[in-house]
């Protein structure tokens, strides 16, 4: 399928927990996910804080080194040999404006650093044209370009991170969290601007966020974790209006939508309890703890994707 | 609003400042509000509009710097601000209590859960030794807390987030105060847990009938929880009313480009409409109207003079100049 620009197989990654002197336990922090991502598509990935969206990001672009499983981009493996060949197709855009810059240099420096790296520019001139060329994508002044990060507020920042990530032309940008940090009224400028220069550059994206009515608004599928798996994934206005997934259904019925009528009206489904601890998580379903459907085989066995027909995919027993 | 005597506390024309190397910040410029008994309020606003500036000014819990530099806030009809240290602590904690954003920063990490519940009762009620205690266990068991036997001896890292912001909810509530501020008190959480916590809070108002102000910068808990609703910007506020008014026919272009701003279920498909600009500086604080700068309807006076609160209806107020031109206008009267 050409389609298909990143392909995500089977990614385990596992994090070594000392639990004594002599005994290292793993935590797994995603444990066997798959997924795709079209070209010139935004796969959202919402999941509550722990449950690994932010892992799977910095796997697919080698932060960590995945314990298992493969990431083909465009139909080539990712492999720790051509990661620095595969940055210049893939790259991310943190979620903490504040540390992901380094304060000593400025922006021009911050966004000619990937042009430097994959030697982009052969002169100073063209260098500098690109790094105007790309401010202006992401709408800052070119007077802005010898000041400091810390002179820039946070949206200011936001957009700084976002020019370097698109400095080198990348087809693949892994957004984590990107406008979380951000100020209500300045979220929508950014959210905006990741559209815009989608339709523009044609580039995808993987944005995680745990916020779902952003991620509804900017994502064509939604994919939804639960403690390093992938519980169910789907059509972002399919996903929200017939969730099937218990997890997904009472995380939806969670969100306070802003409109007094509309989330009044709506049933709250709680969940008990708080999500189990990664290291001490329960037999077959993770999620069987806490669900109010859970039957015996979910304490047996883990449920699989399966199809429930349209593109629509869902991992449990129940349903 | 309502009957001067469900009024429980009485903001007038508050004024606090922060008193830094460069300069006087003025934080809250001259806030007005009423909070009657068993309402909930929401104050909503972005960081720097003074939201919860003004939630510290009532229980006096500023930072060194700050100080109330004007206006007058009235609990049953007593002046707060002429009160000394020794009167604020009886009206913390019994009158008013508050929680905050961070429930892992707002617990002492070295006591046990216990411990630092049974200060609250011991300080404020005649409860001591084994009946604070089992007050203690009362007081858990009533935010829903299981197992508070074991969680009495815990310390609180060894509880999750959720359980962390149901203490400080039970501490809270341990004298039963007229008065519950929340500021931001979910922020910190995930949105499951964000749901067991209002839900908490709406259910122990009900019984308790206290009254809540809710500080957030999240519309949708504030169209979920409030009964009225204060909108700040700048450290003024823009609008007040009640959910449906300020959702659903607000009058303030600062209300109308945030609702525009965020994500709904029903602007899924078109492009949102961002506001223009950067969050306003406190440092330097237009004579005007605070949003003129990014006001995309604004006129010449905005800049000069700071609008005042106009009626739009009985359950509706809100500074805006644009307002007094419609007014104008409609009665006839030649536009200035």
């Amino acid at each position: 399928m050409s389609d298909t620009l990143v392909e995500v197989k089977n990614l385990k990654q596992y994090f070594p927990i000392r639990v004594s002197l002599t005994r290292t336990i793993p935590l797994k922090a995603v444990d066997d996910v798959s997924f795709t991502v079209g070209r010139g598509e935004t796969l959202g990935l919402v999941g509550e804080s722990g449950c690994g969206k932010t892992t799977v990001g910095r796997s697919i672009l080698r932060l960590y080194e995945p314990t298992a499983g493969e990431v083909l981009f465009d139909g080539e493996p990712v492999t720790a040999k051509n990661i620095q060949r595969m940055r210049k197709q893939m790259q991310m855009v943190f979620q903490d404006p504040y540390s992901s810059l380094d304060p000593r240099m400025t922006v021009e420096d911050i966004i000619g650093e990937p042009l430097d790296v994959h030697h982009l520019c052969s002169n100073r001139k063209e260098r500098r044209e690109k790094i105007l060329e790309l401010m202006n994508y992401v709408g800052l002044n070119s007077e802005h370009a010898r000041r400091y990060a810390h002179e820039f507020s946070g949206g200011q920042r936001q957009r700084i991170g976002i020019a370097r990530a698109l400095a080198v032309d990348p087809k693949f940008i892994v957004c984590d969290e990107p406008v979380s940090a951000l100020d209500v009224s300045i979220q929508a400028q950014v959210i905006n601007m990741f559209e815009d220069l989608q339709e523009k550059l044609g580039v995808a994206y993987l944005f995680i966020a745990h916020d779902l009515l952003v991620v509804h608004h900017i994502s064509r599928r939604i994919a939804v974790m639960y403690l390093g798996k992938i519980v169910e994934i789907a059509d972002a206005d399919e996903l929200n209006s017939h969730p099937v997934h218990p997890y997904t259904e009472s995380l939806l019925s969670a969100v306070p939508i802003p409109d007094p009528e509309v989330t009044r009206a709506r049933q709250r489904i709680l969940l008990e309890g708080d999500v189990p601890s990664p290291l001490n998580m329960p037999s077959g379903c993770a999620f069987r703890s806490r669900c109010r459907y859970a039957t015996e085989k979910c304490a047996q066995e883990c449920p699989a994707l399966r199809d429930v027909g349209g593109e629509h995919f869902v991992a449990c027993w129940n349903r | 609003m309502s009957a001067v005597s469900d009024c429980l506390l009485s903001v007038q024309d508050l004024h606090t400042s922060f008193f830094t190397d460069s300069g006087e910040v003025q934080a809250v410029n001259g806030v007005n509000f009423d909070l009657d008994r068993g309402e909930i309020l929401g104050i909503v606003g972005e960081s720097g509009s003074g939201k919860s500036v003004t939630a510290y000014s009532i229980m006096q819990i500023l930072a060194d710097t700050g100080r109330i530099v004007g206006g007058r806030i009235l609990y049953k009809g007593e002046d707060l601000t002429t009160w000394d240290e020794k009167q604020m602590q009886q009206f913390r904690g019994r009158a008013c209590s508050i929680i905050f954003q961070d429930p892992m920063t707002s617990l002492n990490p070295v006591f046990t859960i216990g411990n630092q519940m049974k200060e609250a009762v011991v300080l404020h009620t005649d409860k001591r030794g084994k009946v604070a205690d089992d007050r203690v266990i009362e007081l858990l068991e009533l935010v829903g807390i299981n197992e508070p036997h074991k969680r009495f001896r815990q310390y609180p890292f060894e509880l999750s987030g959720g359980m962390r912001q149901r203490v400080m909810i039970a501490m809270a509530l341990a004298c039963e105060p007229d008065i519950l501020i929340a500021d931001e008190p979910t922020t910190a959480l995930d949105v499951t847990i964000q749901a067991q916590i209002l839900e908490l809070i709406q259910a122990l108002q009900k019984k308790m009938g206290m009254a809540v102000i809710l500080v957030t910068h999240d519309l949708g808990v504030i169209a979920d929880m409030c009964d009225n609703i204060v909108v700040m910007y700048g450290g003024r506020i823009c609008e007040r009313g009640t959910a449906r008014e300020i959702f659903y026919n607000p009058k303030h272009e600062y209300t109308r480009g945030l609702l525009r701003s965020i994500p709904n279920v029903n602007n899924m498909k078109t492009k949102l409409i961002p506001i223009s600009g950067t969050p306003i500086n406190m440092l330097n604080l237009p004579k005007g109207c605070a949003f003129c700068a990014r006001c995309d309807s604004a006129m010449k006076i905005c800049l000069s003079e700071p609008p005042e609160e106009l009626w739009i209806n009985d359950e509706h107020k809100a500074a805006c100049w644009l307002n007094v031109r419609d007014a104008m206008e409609k009665e006839g009267q030649p536009n200035e």
